[in-house]
């Protein structure tokens, strides 16, 4: 049965009727019109729809809407947006970290909550963090440079 | 066909099929270029390295080129954007017409200005002359370009200033931002969402389906059955997929027949198709053989994997419809959804819209049927179809298992003087566009079912099951034989690199296999055996950048090397690997030497050599369709795991730049190579070698006991 949520999705709040097991990742591509969160496999084992959960990176597709209620979300628009690009984001660019870019929402999401954590990550520490995050193109040595190359704040 | 042929056709490209200018690039008065290709991003680069190419022989500056997205009402048929051919195809053809284009807007510039062409200052499509000036957009008209591409006198050495650099990729400030760029992000009005219901393990039909619970959630529109096709349409997504997974479990299906137990043994005992394709004797050079070695391998099916399932939107308006599709060849997919549908091919249009990483032959154009299915019972509304991780694993195309097995005969020197290579599989590509039968999966359930192609292998010198089969060393007695099985116990079609990552990994492991018996470094041996000097030098550069003699050997630790032409045609690549052998086998690093001739973008190169050489890591080390007895059993990341970043090694690549030949594509020059670097590393660290990929550790447990 369809109820009302009360939703904080980078920092703007929303109303949506929705059955509260829905997950959280059809309310922000289809109802909030918000893409950058993808579908990858629905069972949070291949990081596409990380999004941050009160600061922490949790798979929208395995997050029933009930269970975000009360919460705080941010997904990759909220990091930064066109012109005013988050630095990762930056980062990416210059070390043209992708191929198709469909796995690049999510693991923007996790080294966002991993520097959250830990400004000063090691190599070995962004790999770990990235490690519930797929990619198939092979981008990851470039994904990796780019997150030490924020967290040693060069400036891209 | 001979390479030579092969060769001189592909000089203009695509411009063969596609003469006319007027097909490939138009001159807006805003200042911009529209370039229409027919080849489609497929997260490989491409839009970027062909708008180079345009703005370079244009002599303009890389941002007013338009690139315009692949439509059949637009562009210019180029077939399949595979093969690692676009820069050949496309490119080549973009080259030509852009160098006819500026020269006819100069020709024009210089009657306007009256002046000579050589007295023309020409700088971003602006032509200056005795104080006057006019523009490339002034110039043109709708008749300019309305003539056949001739071969220009040249082309463009002014080319050079945006050919050779690493431009940024065009479509990446979109896909980092976020920004909706992928079909999956597509969204049009009154959009129903659908979802078509196949058992996970293989089917013949289906018996019953009991849809009253499917039936009683909110928002489901319709339920949609022809024959043992059956789909959902409903408002939100999310009711799509509920329904979906109530429609799955209240099905009863037909069971398939089972599978094999043993994939290689029944492709060696199903052959029925035996072809000679290369073969060379010299019987004073067999006779000074003194011993002979063979070894027999393996590679498993290998899942495409995408971290994007398969998507599709269609729309039918009246009689007319448009299927929006991550598909690598939207004509041959239009071919296919007419037949398919029964209809004629010019009422539907298929339009080109980026997806998830594409390796080959996936789900895209079944998706595109499913949609277009579902939407002619949609009542002109569009729908959109995305398919869910299991319908990907289960139902999209696998890349070919294959056995291979391979003999040759040394001198008392260990010169190899005599070489057989054998290879079983079943065909690499059953993709649409190529017969008279739909090769789309939806096709082949409906009521009125249309009968599922065999895969087929294309000719060489490029091939297909037997691409690269036939070595590039100087062998005086030498016989390949390609033992094609055209029965598919699981639907087969193109994988990156196709045949050559098993023929590649087979020859390279056995060329160390064989150096190591003749007492010689592996590397040396190659080269004793090897006369081409850019393949040479590939070999060369990777050992060098790898500090290849300066090896100390250590226990658990391994380096060895791999090479390939790609397709005997395309780009030189050689792979050196460094392993460390624990409890798992962990590719620590590769170094890539590749040479593609003139480099259109050198940071587009090594970023596909790279994705190229950790995908083949991925591959090598871990990946394995699993079967069950009448399917696939592998249908989530679970059972089908990939190399993880704490796993990726460290990637070094060296590019040999040769300005002055032709530019050859990058894709898939680096899947054999680094596989066979990597199997040879592992039998340095361990001295057992494992010949059945992938390398588990279970099958290296296994090779040690043996010993």
């Amino acid at each position: 049965m369809s109820e009302r949520f009360r939703l904080t999705v980078n920092g703007t709040e929303s109303i949506l009727e929705a059955d509260p097991d829905t997950p959280l990742l059809y309310a922000l591509r289809n109802d909030l019109a918000l893409k950058g969160t993808r579908f990858g496999c629905g069972s949070g084992q291949c990081g596409a729809c990380f999004v941050l959960v009160d600061g922490h990176a949790a798979p929208a597709c395995d997050t029933p809407l009930w269970s975000v209620a009360d919460k705080s979300i941010t997904t990759v628009e909220g990091l930064g947006s066109v012109g005013a690009l988050h630095p990762l984001q930056e980062a990416f660019l210059s070390e043209q970290a992708a191929q198709c870019g469909y796995c690049t929402s999510g693991i923007l999401i996790s080294a966002a909550a991993l520097l959250a954590r830990n400004p000063t990550p090691t190599e070995d520490e962004v790999r770990a963090a990235l490690d519930r995050n797929l990619c198939r193109c092979g981008s990851h040595n470039r994904m990796v440079r780019a997150v030490l190359r924020v967290a040693a704040g060069v400036r891209t | 066909m001979n390479t030579l042929t092969e060769a001189r056709l592909r000089r203009t490209g695509s411009l063969e099929k596609n003469p006319r200018l007027s097909q490939w690039l138009r001159v807006e008065r805003d200042g911009t270029v529209s370039v229409f290709s027919g080849k489609v991003e497929i997260g490989q680069g491409i839009l970027t390295a062909l708008a180079q190419i345009a703005a370079g022989e244009l002599g303009i500056a890389l941002e007013r080129i338009r690139m315009v997205a692949a439509d059949t009402s637009l562009s210019p048929n180029e077939g399949v954007t595979s093969g690692s051919l676009s820069i050949q195809d496309s490119g080549a053809a973009l080259r030509r017409a852009c160098a006819h284009a500026r020269a006819l807007l100069l020709e024009r510039a210089a009657g306007r200005l009256g002046a000579p062409i050589g007295a023309l200052e020409v700088k971003d499509g602006t032509v200056r002359a005795g104080g006057r000036s006019t523009t490339y957009w002034e110039c043109s008209d709708e008749g300019l370009f309305d003539r056949d591409v001739e071969e220009p006198a040249s082309l463009s050495p002014g080319g050079h200033r945006v050919i050779g650099t690493s431009s940024p990729r065009l479509d990446l400030p979109d896909k980092i931002a976020g920004r909706p760029r992928f079909v999956q992000d597509m969204v049009l009005p009154r959009m129903l969402h659908g979802r078509v219901i196949r058992p996970l393990h293989g089917f013949a039909g289906l018996d019953s389906i009991d849809d009253a619970k499917a039936r009683s959630i909110p928002g489901v529109v319709a339920i949609v059955r022809d024959g043992g096709f059956l789909g959902v349409l409903a408002e939100r997504e999310d009711a799509a997929i509920a329904a979906q997974r109530a429609l799955r479990s209240a099905a009863s299906w037909k069971e398939p027949a089972t599978l094999p137990r043993d994939i290689h043994a029944w492709l060696k005992e199903n052959a029925k198709d035996h072809r000679v394709i290369s073969e060379k004797s010299d019987a004073q050079a067999k006779s000074r053989e003194v011993r002979t070695l063979a070894a027999s391998y393996s590679k498993p099916y290998i899942s495409h994997a995408s971290i994007g399932p398969s998507c599709a939107l269609a729309r039918f308006e009246g009689d007319k419809l448009t299927v929006w599709s991550h598909s690598q060849g939207i004509f041959n997919l239009r071919h296919d959804l007419a037949l398919a549908l029964g209809m004629p091919e010019e009422a539907v249009v298929v339009r080109h819209a980026e997806g998830a990483g594409c390796y080959g032959h996936n789900g895209a154009d079944d998706a595109a049927l499913d949609a277009a299915l579902l939407a002619r019972a949609a009542g002109n509304r569009p729908v959109r179809v995305q398919w869910m991780r299991d319908d990907e694993f289960a139902w999209a195309p696998c890349g070919p298992a294959m056995a291979l097995e391979l003999r040759a005969s040394l001198d008392s020197e260990g010169n190899i003087v005599a070489w057989q290579h054998d290879l079983w599989s079943n065909g690499h590509s059953s993709r649409p566009g190529r017969s008279d039968q739909p090769a789309l999966l939806a096709s082949w359930h409906l009521a009125k079912p249309h009968e599922r192609p065999s895969a087929i292998n294309m000719p060489l010198p490029a091939g297909a099951a037997d691409r690269n089969a036939i070595p590039l060393y100087d062998f005086p007695n030498q016989r390949v034989v390609n033992h094609y099985v055209r029965e598919m116990p699981l639907r087969t079609s193109a994988l990156r690199s196709l045949g050559a990552y098993a023929n590649v990994f087979a020859i390279e492991s056995f060329m160390s296999e064989l150096a190591l018996a003749a007492g010689a470094d592996p590397v040396a041996y190659r080269l004793r055996h090897l006369s081409e000097p850019r393949a040479r030098a590939v070999i060369q550069a990777a050992a060098r950048r790898a500090n290849w003699g300066e090896w100390a050997s250590r226990e658990g630790h391994g380096h060895g090397i791999g090479f390939a032409k790609y397709k005997n045609l395309g780009a030189y690549c050689a792979a050196v690997a460094e392993v460390e052998v624990g409890r798992e086998v962990r590719v620590s690093r590769l170094t890539l030497a590749v040479d593609v001739g003139l480099v259109i973008n050198p940071d587009g190169v090594r970023n596909q050599i790279e994705g190229g050489a950790i995908q083949s890591t991925s591959w090598t080390l871990k990946e394995q369709v699993k079967l069950g007895e009448r399917g696939i059993a592998s249908v989530g990341w679970e059972d089908y795991p990939i190399l993880k970043f704490s796993e990726v090694p460290a990637v070094e690549i060296e590019l040999i730049d040769r300005p002055e030949l032709p530019p050859v594509g990058a894709g898939e020059a680096a899947q054999g190579p680094a596989a066979a670097a990597i199997a040879n590393a592992v039998e340095n660290a361990l001295g057992v070698r494992v010949r059945d990929l992938p390398l588990t550790p279970e099958r290296i447990l296994a090779a040690i006991e043996q010993q």
